[in-house]
């Protein structure tokens, strides 16, 4: 039993820095280990149907573990799993491949374009996130004036036999992968941006120095320096696209969905809640897997060092 | 190969604008094969801007650099055979110490087993050889800094450009670095050229130094040569420190110059110096080491009696602070040769002493 007085001296030595310390511990308590692992128990729980649709024990088997066999033998969730990597996977390598320069960019240009020009990357944060996926409905629908262009351009650049009347760009896995990019792009850019301005440019005018050309300079200096950006804006990209359920219920394909749409299909419409959190624990396993495994290897790198 | 009598190193009447700002006006120096040459002068005085110049990473706005008989003008960095040591070192914090070493040696047409030979040879010259394998961030400051030499040196350049190279090490260190960079110098004949504001550091190193200040080049010489015999105030006071007085030019005879000086209440026997007129206004400048201290009238001329304010004990030496019945105080050094503390030194607080100093230690400046 702790007295006042021995209360006092844990207050003055380290109380208060262990209190502010202990909060965020706590919020992760409460707002992501307590659900999750209320996400695990639905997982293996049955469905009813009572309110709620599930129930374990009793007249239920304690742990049912359907969810699962189904989530990894169902070629239905197969696909879907498969689609949302593989579109999260195109999302994150165009993000990288359009984000790089950008942030390469934004470390040589002046202090003061540098502030307008990281401004101008943050800005669309600003408007609704539905509104920017609403406009990009508007532009790739057929009549509008992004897909008339376009389809003349095209035209204009294939033989005869390949003229179409419009792009068919909406409800496809390309206007999921297209807006997917738009969104997430600034999630690769701000955290390369972030690596590569702390590189020292006396580090490539060395590398200049001793003979290398500047696209050397870039291959053997600037990119190898700049690995812990480029898997920091992947997972960023790759971890929200891979789950992603507005955009690929807006634009996507209904017949080739992805796994966010069918987790809040199976809660929603299929009622089916240990289906829904099975595949929803297969996710996360699929996605913490590799980010565990890099930390490893990471953190092993830097205690070689 | 440069043609008999042209220079290692020519800089031409080289400029250089920032904008409206000129960071190096018409600078022409020539460098021979083999120095040590040293760019001294304090911050903003254009001798980066130079060294820059002559690693490519910043054209001149007018002039030009031969080295060894070639015209450098648009010859980028990776083409030139120059080197740079850099004030960080820039170092590859994700390489280790031998593929630093070895970098540049993959633009060079080498066999594998030659460049590794090359690497090893660079390591041991600056005595790393144990530590090839270690990333910059395992290694001291000091290895570091031995690391971006060997670097430098590993593709045998012309020219080898060191940028502050002391700057960044402790004062022991620091001592003992200077020894090994001229050593290692002697032992590859590389050329030299090292950028520095600490004159000492100069001094020491070097073949010759120009000193710069604005943007120009105030004086070329050896270390003695610019010490001993500056060319204007402002190289006299860089330099090393030195206590100065207007003077007037009364007489030139027998290569001597007699001076009116009022601070020192006398007139002032000196070394001639080619320029002057009598009746022209002068400087006067004495360094503190060249003054003697004695509380007997010394003979000869250049004598003048004060009264010791102040005094500091380094030890090895004392400074003295004297002041002249003008008011005027001068700055006198005095090596502690006897040992045996405040009793034996030549004077103490608040004693009348003389201060004195042969005409050829007298420094005359024109203004």
């Amino acid at each position: 039993m702790m007295d006042r007085k021995g209360l006092q001296r844990w207050f003055d030595r380290k109380g208060w820095s262990n209190l502010l310390i202990g909060v965020p511990y706590v919020w992760l308590l409460f707002f992501f280990l307590l659900p999750f692992l209320i996400v695990i128990a639905m997982s293996v729980a049955t469905k009813t149907a009572t309110a709620p649709p599930i129930s374990f024990g009793g007249d239920y088997p304690l742990v049912n573990l359907q969810g699962y066999a189904r989530a990894v033998t169902d070629t239905l969730y197969f696909r879907a799993f498969i689609t949302s990597l593989v579109s999260a996977g195109i999302a994150t390598a165009l993000c990288l491949l359009i984000g790089y320069p950008m942030a390469l960019g934004l470390t040589r240009v002046s202090k003061s374009w540098r502030n307008i020009l990281l401004m101008l990357v943050i800005l669309p944060f600003w408007t609704s996130f539905l509104l920017r996926v609403y406009a990009w409905m508007g532009l790739m629908g057929r009549s509008s004036w992004f897909n008339v262009g376009l389809t003349k351009i095209w035209n204009a650049i294939v033989p005869q036999g390949w003229a179409v009347d419009f792009m068919p760009m909406m409800h496809s896995n390309f206007a999921v992968v297209l807006v997917m990019v738009y969104t997430y792009l600034p999630f690769m850019i701000l955290p390369l941006y972030a690596s590569l301005e702390r590189l020292d440019p006396a580090l490539d005018e060395a590398a200049l120095d001793l003979g290398s050309r500047p696209w050397q300079v870039f291959l053997d200096v600037t990119l190898p320096q700049s690995i812990p950006g480029i898997v920091a804006g992947g997972m960023l990209v790759f971890i929200p696209a891979a789950g992603e359920l507005v955009i690929p219920t807006l634009v996507g394909d209904a017949a080739s969905p992805m796994i966010g749409r069918v987790i809040s299909d199976q809660f929603s419409a299929a009622r089916d809640w240990p289906m829904a959190s099975a595949i929803a624990v297969v996710l996360l396993v699929l996605m913490v897997g590799p980010a565990v495994i890099y930390g490893h290897f990471q953190a092993k790198a830097e205690g070689s060092k | 190969m440069a043609a008999a009598g042209e220079p290692f190193l020519r800089i031409e009447n080289i400029s250089k604008f920032f904008g409206p700002f000129q960071a190096v006006r018409n600078v022409t120096l020539s460098i021979n094969k083999g120095e040590i040459f040293s760019l001294l002068g304090g911050s903003g005085c254009g001798k980066t801007t130079l060294l820059r110049m002559l690693a490519g990473f910043e054209e001149p706005s007018s002039g030009k650099i031969f080295l060894d008989g070639r015209d450098m003008t648009g010859v980028a960095p990776w083409d030139r055979p120059v080197h740079m040591m850099f004030q960080s070192y820039a170092l590859f914090p994700h390489m280790s110490v031998e593929k630093n070493v070895g970098y540049g040696l993959k633009h060079e047409n080498m066999a594998a087993g030659q460049k590794a030979a090359r690497v090893r040879e660079m390591l041991e010259l600056v005595q790393l050889l144990p530590y090839a394998t270690r990333k910059p961030h395992q290694i001291s400051g000091g290895q570091r800094q031995r690391v971006a030499l060997a670097r430098a040196l590993a593709r045998q350049p012309k020219l080898l450009l060191l940028d502050e190279p002391l700057a960044a090490l402790d004062k022991k260190l620091r001592e003992r670095t200077q020894f090994e960079l001229m050593s290692i110098q002697q032992r590859t004949g590389v050329t030299f050229i090292v950028v520095t504001h600490d004159q000492e550091e100069a001094m020491t190193l070097s073949d010759r130094i120009a000193v710069m200040d604005r943007g120009e080049v105030r004086q070329v010489g050896s270390p003695g040569e610019v010490y001993e015999f500056p060319n204007s105030k402002f190289v006299a006071g860089f330099i090393g420190s030195i206590t100065s007085f207007p003077a007037t030019i009364v007489e030139r005879q027998a290569e001597q110059l007699r001076l009116s000086v009022p601070a020192l209440g006398g007139e002032v026997m000196a070394r001639d110096v080619p320029g002057l007129a009598e009746g022209q206004e002068a400087t006067l400048a004495i360094r503190p080491e060249k003054l003697l201290i004695s509380k007997e009238r010394p003979e000869g001329a250049n004598a003048f009696q004060g009264t010791v304010k102040d005094l500091a004990y380094f030890g090895k030496d004392s400074l003295y602070r004297v002041v002249l019945p003008s008011g005027a105080l001068v700055q006198a050094h005095a090596v502690n040769a006897r040992r045996g503390g405040e009793g034996s030194r030549a004077a103490g607080w608040d004693d009348r002493v003389w201060i004195s100093f042969a005409p050829s230690s007298a420094i005359v400046l024109a203004g």
